[in-house]
């Protein structure tokens, strides 16, 4: 393995800002998506913990991942948005993160 | 098999374990850190990295299902994005696995008997306990919330149904777990 793809390079932020296009400002999210083996319980626990969410905030993006199958949980800039779901996916949350274009 | 729940007390959370759950519990652990392990030896040969002292990760998902399920894609469209982003951001969710699995196993006693688990100690836990029900939840093809899956219940003298048993202990330990964090700590 010896190419990366270019836009996942570390740049420097001055450049990267001056560089970046219309569609590259808009912000990112961070969607959880349900699966059958994550508690509840656990999943509440991780957006209060990790995510800073007030309980009952954590609780109400808990059941819309439950019965709507995926919440957005966090906004920002891109790379903020795969810094959250790498630190989810370390708890074992299944997240992604997408374009909120 | 006996389940004693886990209950804080003052700064610590404290549980007990049958030296046979215990046993099971390191054993499970240990295999999840193996998973990983072999994982983390798919590392490419990169002049980048070697160049640079980056680590970097492999660009493509696990082949094994239960072990993508622990390392998932960071977009669900775009898999040029999700490529680049794994490469760069995989070795920190490893490293953060296996310290999980790593702290569960320095303060389980292999002959079991009480723990007694600062709040970091037990949040470690939460972490690998899920790991190892996640790789369960692929195993026994766990696909209902509630439903146990047809396969593990169709015998109920077969290595699937114990496995399914083991997961259903597992994931009561962990709603334990749970329980006792969210109880009010030392004011």
């Amino acid at each position: 393995m010896t190419s990366v793809p270019g836009e996942t390079l570390p740049v420097a932020g001055s450049d990267a800002r001056a560089a970046a296009v219309t569609s590259e400002d808009a912000p990112w999210v961070t969607i959880v998506w349900n699966d059958p083996v994550n508690l509840m319980s656990y999943v509440t626990y991780v957006f209060e913990t990790l995510l800073g969410h007030p309980r009952p905030t954590a609780h109400k993006l808990m059941l819309d991942v439950h019965q709507k199958g995926r919440a957005t949980v966090a906004g920002g800039s891109r790379d903020e948005m795969e810094s959250v779901a790498t630190q989810l996916h370390a708890a074992g949350l299944w997240a992604t993160i997408a374009q909120d274009r | 098999m006996i389940v004693r729940l886990f209950s804080r007390r003052d700064d610590r959370i404290e549980g007990a374990f049958e030296p046979a759950e215990a046993q099971m519990l390191l054993d499970l652990v240990g295999q999840v850190r193996t998973l990983l392990a072999h994982r983390r030896d798919e590392v490419p040969s990169d002049p980048l990295a070697e160049l640079t002292g980056l680590t970097v990760g492999p660009s493509t998902a696990p082949a094994d299902p239960a072990v993508a399920r622990l390392l998932p894609d960071l977009h669900r469209e775009d898999p040029r994005l999700s490529a680049g982003m794994r490469m760069l951001r995989e070795p920190e969710v490893l490293a953060a696995k296996d310290d999980a699995a790593v702290a569960l196993i320095r303060s389980l006693p292999m002959v079991g008997g009480h723990v007694r688990l600062t709040e970091a100690t037990a949040r470690s836990w939460l972490v690998a306990l899920n790991d190892v029900r996640l790789v369960f939840g692929v195993r026994l093809d766990i696909t209902d919330d509630v439903e146990p899956p047809a396969a593990a219940t169709a015998d109920r003298d077969g290595p699937e149904y114990a496995m399914y048993l083991t997961y259903r202990w597992l994931s009561t330990v962990q709603e334990s777990l749970i329980d006792a964090l969210a109880e009010e700590g030392p004011a």
